[in-house]
């Protein structure tokens, strides 16, 4: 652990840089899968074949083999990307390729019996979209995006291997400068984790801005939560 | 030979003929939250009695059941089951609250027949009804299955032995349920509305049997239901219940034709005009 | 002027070592299956058993593996443990790191299983008497395993793709083959889509099998 002190700051400098990788990362990953979402759903056959591709080839395929194909393979077919660009675009498709899986449910789970209420009200596309779908689809949304944006997080690890100086790359290079593992990724996993619980908070808070925006009353949302409560009976675990 | 009680006052015990009660309860008081369920209830319930609860739903009729088998404690108050406290338990000279083996030992004198079967959907009819005569009751397998397909040849069921619930009626799956509480031959049988999770036209082969239980066997039955006919034909007593107490007590003839009570007669109106 | 063309001799001249690596990715996602399986059941036992100090400390561990990332796990186990005496070959640490990995995912489908068993189950036990082991063993665990097997097996094909950071450690699994290869003939889009295809052929259809199980599953409830 002393001899890491020195080098502790280095280390934490790349802070930043793994938020950064995740911010844009995530980003492109929720447009992505509301794009590819709405692919899927389109009446239009092509669209519906081409977001299909493209969601089962990034979710058939190892995460990494993209990420590798992105900056080693690309380039011999002309497309230069700085490595930091190709990492947020093979982690943003990715991602937003699993994600995409839960906005269509979401989508899918709208009754249609009020979206034809809707059009029979004569209320605009827009309108429709905007108060009747999206109130209902975000907040179920919400508590699978908290687990996407810090898997979002963890996946940033990747792209160490890809040159960019993040929290793992740089862990990696002061490990093999002062040669003790232990308290090197002792120190970078717990950094890890206390980002996880921070991002985790964060996307909680904004759960409950989206609840709120939705019109959910704060009970509702809590009690979704709260139904967590166990169905195995004490009977059934405490020691007699 | 009934009251309501004010919570913390005890009744004079109720005496009738200087026969033991098979079961007691005495100022039982049960909340979920912050609702009062069930608010000071004094309840007897002899041998061979058949006790009919009716009521609105959220007056507590389903909540004594639980509390009668110990699926739930109350938060005050007493139950005895056939001489033993249900909660209380003689250890050493001293009364202390009973930890769940004890309490499992009295509730075995109860079954109860649930209002969504509970069946074991991974097992057959005949598998559902061996379980507890294997498990409890510790027979071998030639005689639990001899055991278990009488039981379902009583229910009507010998021809469904080795189907699951998923392939019976509802009808059928409440038989299987009915057959299964049976097999540990319990002293006091509790049914919760068995009937109202079924379509209209299944609920008759389970009040038969129902109907069966109550002329055949020598148990007493506490049946909570909206089948108020059924009521009047197979209970001798009739509980009304209201916002967590006993507004009425009495035989059919009283308490279903003509009700001392307004709130009974009100509610019998309105489950009548259906 | 390496460029858009497909060389195929170079497919096939790297194909017996991408093979190769792919016989130890199998084994590396078996292994690290069983791993993930027995340890999640283990920890969703203890969570689930509610013991003063163990249960929570458990939970603690679960959430630990969850939010932090498998590389930097795997790097830690990959050198740390040595420093202790405990040097295994680099495909055994991958699979001790997969399996630790993901038995915090599996912990939470097991859970979810016995969660999902519905309280009515619980009451009908507790109101026939049966002894208590029975009704884990023989009533509410065979139904969680039915709910549970299906999303366990997507678990699976995770961990099958995921062996790919093991070439991290020295491990010559698929993904290592590849790099390798092409850092040795410098032409990289044959190994690498090889390598793409081969996880896609094996994990697609298995995700359509879990997929199908799944929805025969739900339909038997």
């Amino acid at each position: 652990m002393r001899a890491l002190e020195p080098y502790l700051p280095l280390l934490l400098r790349g802070i930043p840089v793994t938020l950064e990788v995740t911010a844009l990362a995530i980003c492109l990953a929720v447009a992505a899968a509301f794009a590819l979402a709405l692919g899927r759903l389109s009446p239009w056959a092509p669209a519906r074949w081409g977001a299909g591709a493209v969601v089962e080839t990034f979710r058939g395929t190892s995460a990494l083999v993209q990420l590798f194909w992105a900056f080693y393979v690309l380039p011999f077919f002309g497309v230069k990307l700085p490595p930091l660009t190709a990492a947020v675009l093979v982690l943003g498709l990715n991602e937003g390729s699993y994600f995409s899986e839960v906005v269509r449910s979401a989508l899918t789970s709208i009754r249609t019996g009020q979206l034809e209420a809707a059009v029979a009200l004569h209320l605009p596309a827009r309108y429709r979209f905007f108060r009747i779908v999206l109130p209902q689809v975000l907040p179920v949304m919400m508590p699978p995006f908290g687990n996407s944006v810090v898997g979002m997080l963890k996946f940033t690890s990747l792209v160490s291997l890809v040159t960019v100086q993040d929290l793992s790359f740089r862990a990696g290079a002061i490990r093999s400068a002062i040669g003790s593992s232990a308290a090197t990724y002792s120190v970078t996993l717990l950094v890890y984790f206390g980002l996880a619980i921070i991002l985790g908070g964060g996307v909680r808070l904004l759960e409950r801005a989206v609840n709120r925006w939705a019109g959910r009353d704060a009970h509702a949302a809590a009690g979704a939560a709260g139904a967590r409560a166990s169905t195995v009976p004490a009977w059934a675990v405490l020691a007699r | 030979m009934l009251s309501n009680t004010d919570l913390g006052r005890q009744p004079a015990p109720a005496a009738s003929a200087g026969v033991r009660p098979l079961a007691a309860m005495r100022g039982v008081v049960k909340s979920y939250g912050a609702r009062r369920v069930l608010d000071g209830i004094d309840l007897d319930l002899r041998e061979r009695e058949h006790v009919a609860i009716i009521g609105p739903s959220g007056s507590g009729k389903t909540t004594i059941l639980r509390l009668l088998i110990g699926l739930e404690r109350p938060d005050a108050g007493d139950i005895v089951i056939d001489g033993e406290h249900l909660w209380f338990e003689r250890r050493g000279g001293t009364v202390v609250p009973a930890g769940e083996r004890h309490a499992r030992r009295v509730r075995r004198a109860v079954g109860m027949v649930f209002q969504h079967f509970n069946l074991f959907p991974h097992m057959t009819a005949l598998q559902n009804v061996r379980e507890p005569i294997v498990q409890v009751l510790r027979l071998g397998r030639e005689e639990s299955e001899a055991q278990a397909a009488d039981l379902l040849r009583q229910v009507g069921l010998d021809t469904h032995l080795h189907h699951r619930p998923a392939q019976l009626s509802g009808g059928q799956q409440q038989r299987v349920a009915i057959a299964r509480s049976l097999a540990l031959k319990p002293k006091i049988m509790l049914f919760d509305e068995v009937t109202s999770a079924l379509d209209p036209e299944l609920v008759g082969e389970v009040l038969r049997v129902v109907r069966e239980l109550a002329h055949a066997t020598n148990m007493s039955m506490v049946v909570v239901t909206h089948e108020i006919t059924f009521a009047a034909d197979i209970a001798d007593r009739v509980l009304m219940f209201d916002a967590g107490k006993i507004v009425e007590d009495g035989p059919p003839a009283q308490v279903l034709k003509d009700p001392a009570n307004p709130r009974t007669r009100q509610f019998l109106r309105a489950i009548l005009e259906r | 002027m390496t460029g858009l063309r497909w060389d195929w001799a170079t497919a096939w001249a790297v194909l017996p070592d991408l093979l190769r690596g792919l016989s130890l990715t199998v084994e590396a996602t078996v292994a690290g299956s069983i791993i993930a399986l027995f340890l999640g059941l283990c920890w969703t036992i203890v969570r689930v058993g509610r013991i003063p100090v163990v249960s929570p400390a458990v939970q603690l561990l679960v959430e630990f593996l969850r939010g932090t990332p498998f590389l930097v796990q795997l790097y830690f186990l990959f050198y740390v443990l040595p420093t202790y005496g405990l040097t295994l070959p680099a495909l055994q640490t991958g699979a001790l790191g997969l399996g630790l990995y993901y038995s915090a995912y599996t912990s939470e489908v097991f859970r979810a299983g016995i969660e999902a068993v519905p309280a009515g189950q619980w009451e009908s036990c507790l109101t026939l008497g049966l002894p208590l082991w029975r009704v884990w063993a023989g009533i509410v665990l065979p139904q969680a395993m039915r709910i549970a097997v299906p999303m366990l097996g997507n678990y699976v094909i995770v961990m099958f793709k995921e062996t790919a950071l093991l070439s991290t450690i020295t491990v010559m699994e698929l993904t290592a083959q590849a790099t390798n290869a092409g850092f040795r003939t410098f032409r990289f889009v044959e190994p690498l889509t090889l390598v793409g295809l081969l996880y896609f052929l094996l994990s697609y259809p298995a995700a359509r099998l879990v997929h199908a199980l799944e929805h025969r599953g739900a339909v038997q409830h």
